[in-house]
């Protein structure tokens, strides 16, 4: 376990020297100052443009670097060849997995931060001060978080087995499902027949939900929102993000390198 | 007796290939050998003979279709004796975002070896390798052969007891090489036990106390270089200086460069040679024996494989 | 390589983990839908900002808005509680951003014009958006239709109403009863078959499910309502013949004044309350519909 520690860290040094990381950061600043600029449009509602443009910029950012670059974790490995010193180390396969994942997601909680504070910024810079409710906005943040790392672990999950151009649509085209699989719960009944339905709704409960993760009009509102839910959205992200990952180490530990 | 090194049965390796991957190629076809401790024991073959094939295998980098292997003893599925194996792989390639006193660092830590003794190690490696100024640049900017030496570092970091080097010379220049051959014989005396495959041929003959012929994915020859050529020697070369024209029959079967020219003569025919020569008005320079090489002996295997295959085609087998 | 046991394992494992993440999700669900009174679009407030926004994908964001707006109106609708302040800014942003999305202006000039909690209760509101839509779609008959109905049904405006199908009727391509209409409505004001015919006739023309369903029901509520009116006579005749108000509706029949147990449009027969007035059967569904709308007490 030690080792999967290890890798982890190397894989977070990787990220910070990787230049691409900073420029999405510098990406998100700009998206920040935009915020505040849009908010001056729309009178009375500034805090409300800058929390949804902010949450929808750290998501979009943490988006792409979950699918680029964790696509990448293994891929570029593989394609490069630097696996093979790594492998001939006394480290098992799933430690290594473990590792890359656990090092990315970290390298995502750190950015992930970073842009949190610019948008507190931003919002101290609207209004005078911070009250209770402000604090949804970094509960969304965390759940942003979550969210990216279940995308993670599938990124993780597909490049084991497929191309890396394979695996960027297959997770992008999982996440897009995932933001709707809640309306399949909703479909009209009538049109279907009884299997289908009952198909669809298993469906919707077993693919992955990324609505769960989505509080942004409460953010926006500054409303509450219950400690269960946190608890809940957590144990989901955890747990989903187990099964992916298991899945993962039983593809990548009987692959043969090429 | 101590058990060998390494040492494989019946190792396979097929991969499928072809219309809906329904062939079978055999990359690697019941290779049966052993490595014995302390000795450096050479893998040669042509390029896409298997020698990567068995040694990626040994690694467990890829897994075999049939057979076993064991290092040190141990079956090839415990991952733990990587503690005593070193492996450099063929053409390296290391995380260029980090220095190579970093990627020695990160591979010991991997090793679980503690902390003072980390940074004792890592410098002591990037000496032997000749890396010690070297050590606090970006591996993204070093040049082939420094690679390769980054490579050997971090192969014998760990004091391994093994180590499997796969084509260690390639791409290197003629000072290059001699440095990995040099390292190569301090591993032996170290009490190491060196594999290393390569299909420079001189390399092997030069270092290697025992080798492994390999070619279309079967072994077929192994034991000590004198071994496998066997000492008969066929011809003598007659090497010899003539200045101007001359219609000596003999001269036709010569190799002209200039004024010198290289004459192969069987063994029987010597003297006969020299005294026509002579007469000819020829300076002779040296006579020398002609021994099998490896490299014969090689291209013998090769011709005899293509023309069995051929065959099968043509049988329609 | 895998042995039996550990394949075994990771199976149960795998199993395991899914059992959670439904349970899981189980609980989110409940959770959400607590939270979820403003789950809506929060830039309702500026269209503008959402048309500068979305460029050239203008009309996609449309119909995005378009699907909300649906869904909303289904959801709340069927939760009876419908908050349904957000039924106009969703409806403005979303023909803002497509000016020829034409089922918007239809579906609001139904929704955001009935009562509460029906509707939004805002024929203002719904005249505004069906004026936006003629301006940009002057071909489209049906909108006048539309407004039509609207001063007619919620606005009680017979004149203005009047003038919107007459306008209407101009186009070459209006059915003719457009014409009728602004006539009969001139003259008459409000009446059954007026009614009547409206509501049919945007039943039988849409293929949105919400309209039809509530168009269905006001079909039904009309009939039922006329029904009433006609009993009500009957029951006045009564009265006069016996002196007191029928109790139930076979103490006509036995009069002869009816032929059969009049029922309403589900079924149920009519009763007489305490007041001898006439009025729909407790048990029928109707019952809870015309509560629901409202608009026939």
């Amino acid at each position: 376990m030690k080792r999967a520690g290890v890798v982890a860290l190397n894989t977070f040094r990787e990220a910070v020297r990787d230049r691409v990381l900073y420029n999405l950061l510098f990406f998100a600043l700009v998206m920040m100052a935009a915020s505040i600029i849009a908010g001056q449009i729309s009178i009375g509602i500034e805090q409300t443009v800058i929390v949804t443009l902010g949450l929808s910029a750290i998501s979009l950012i943490g988006l792409l670097i979950s699918v680029f670059i964790g696509v990448g974790l293994v891929s570029k490995e593989m394609d490069k060849r630097t696996l093979y010193a790594v492998l001939a180390k006394p480290v098992r396969r799933w430690e290594f997995l473990l590792g890359k994942f656990g090092g990315l997601v970290l390298t995502l909680a750190v950015n992930v931060t970073a842009m949190a504070v610019g948008l507190f910024l931003a919002l101290l810079y609207v209004k005078p001060a911070l009250e209770r409710g402000d604090a949804t906005v970094l509960i969304a943040v965390y759940f942003i978080w979550l969210k990216l790392a279940l995308v993670v672990a599938l990124a993780l999950l597909f490049s084991c087995f497929t191309t890396p151009l394979l695996a960027i649509l297959f997770t992008a085209g999982i996440y897009i499902v995932g933001l709707y699989v809640q309306e399949l719960r909703n479909m009209p009944i009538e049109v279907m027949s009884r299997g289908m339905t009952l198909f669809t709704k298993w469906l919707s409960y077993l693919l992955p939900n990324f609505e769960n993760f989505n509080i942004m009009a409460m953010a926006a509102h500054s409303r509450q929102v219950s400690g269960a839910l946190i608890v809940q959205n957590t144990l989901y992200a955890a747990i989903y993000s187990a099964i992916v990952l298991t899945a993962a180490v039983v593809v990548f530990s009987r692959r043969n390198l090429k | 007796m101590t058990p060998p090194a390494i040492e494989t049965e019946n190792l396979t390796k097929e991969y499928p290939h072809g219309f809906l991957n329904l062939k079978k190629r055999k990359s690697l076809e019941g290779l049966n050998m052993q490595v014995e401790a302390g000795e450096i024991f050479g893998f040669i073959g042509p390029n896409g003979a298997g020698k990567t094939t068995a040694i990626k295998l040994l690694m467990r980098l890829i897994f075999p279709t049939a057979g076993t292997a064991r290092i040190l003893g141990k079956p090839i599925r415990d991952i733990d004796l990587h503690r005593d194996v070193g492996y450099l792989p063929e053409q390296p390639y290391f995380y260029d975002y980090l220095t190579a006193a970093e990627l020695l660092d990160y591979f010991a830590r991997i090793h679980d070896l503690p902390a003072a003794e980390r940074r004792q190690r890592v410098a002591a490696m990037l000496k032997k390798v000749g890396l010690e100024t070297a050590g606090k640049i970006q591996l993204r900017k070093y040049s082939k052969g420094m690679l390769q030496r980054a490579g050997v570092a971090q192969a014998i970091l760990h004091d391994p007891k093994v180590v499997i080097l796969d084509e260690p010379m390639s791409g290197l220049d003629p000072i290059g090489r001699r440095e990995v051959r040099d390292i190569i014989l301090e591993l032996k005396q170290e009490g190491r036990t060196v594999m290393f495959s390569t299909h420079i041929l001189s390399d092997a003959e030069m270092l290697c106390d025992r080798v492994g012929v390999i070619v279309g994915g079967k072994l077929r020859g192994i034991g000590a270089p004198e071994q496998l050529l066997g000492v008969k020697a066929k011809a003598t070369e007659i090497l010899f200086e003539l200045t101007g024209e001359s219609s000596a029959p003999l001269l036709a079967n010569a190799t002209r460069t200039g004024d010198r020219y290289r004459l192969q003569v069987p063994e029987a025919e010597l003297y006969d040679a020299i005294d026509q020569l002579r007469s000819a008005g020829a300076k002779i320079l040296s006579v020398a024996q002609v021994r099998a090489t490896l490299e014969e002996f090689f291209m013998h295997l090769v011709e005899a494989d293509r023309a069995q295959a051929a065959a099968v085609e043509v049988s329609g087998k | 390589m895998k042995t039996a046991k550990t394949i075994v394992l990771v199976a149960v494992m795998l199993l395991a983990g899914f059992m959670g993440v439904w349970k899981l999700q189980h609980a989110l669900d409940k959770q959400r839908a607590a939270l979820s009174e403003d789950r809506d679009e929060v830039l309702l407030s500026s269209p503008k900002l959402m048309k500068a926004v979305s460029l050239e994908y203008a009309p996609l964001m449309a119909d995005f808005y378009w699907t909300r707006v649906v869904q909303f109106y289904g959801n709340k609708h069927v939760r009876g509680d419908a908050n349904l302040e957000q039924l106009w800014p969703l409806l403005d942003i979303t023909t803002t951003l497509d000016s020829n999305l034409i089922v918007a202006y239809r579906f609001g000039a139904i929704f955001l014009s009935q009562r509460a909690p029906g509707g939004a209760g805002r024929p203002d509101l719904a005249v505004r958006l069906i004026e936006r839509g003629i301006k940009a779609n002057p071909d489209c008959w049906r909108l006048y239709e539309d407004l039509g109905f609207i001063y007619y049904m919620d606005l009680k405006d017979y004149k203005k109403a009047s003038e919107a199908f007459l306008e209407g009727s101009k186009n070459p391509k209006a059915l003719i009863w457009m014409k009728v209409m602004a006539a009969k409505i001139a003259a008459e004001g409000e009446s059954y078959e007026t009614s009547f015919f409206l509501w049919n006739d945007v039943y039988r023309n849409t293929s949105d499910p919400q309209i039809k369903e509530n168009a269905k029901a006001h079909l039904q509520l009309l009939r039922a309502r006329e029904d009433s009116r006609q009993l009500d006579l009957l029951g006045g005749e009564y009265e006069k013949r016996f002196g007191h108000r029928p109790r139930r509706v076979s103490e006509l029949v036995d009069a002869g004044m009816l032929q059969a147990i009049a029922v309403d449009p589900l079924g149920y027969p009519y009763t007489f309350d305490e007041n001898g007035n006439a009025a729909l059967n407790p048990k029928s569904p109707l019952l809870e519909k015309q509560k629901f709308f409202e608009r026939f007490k």
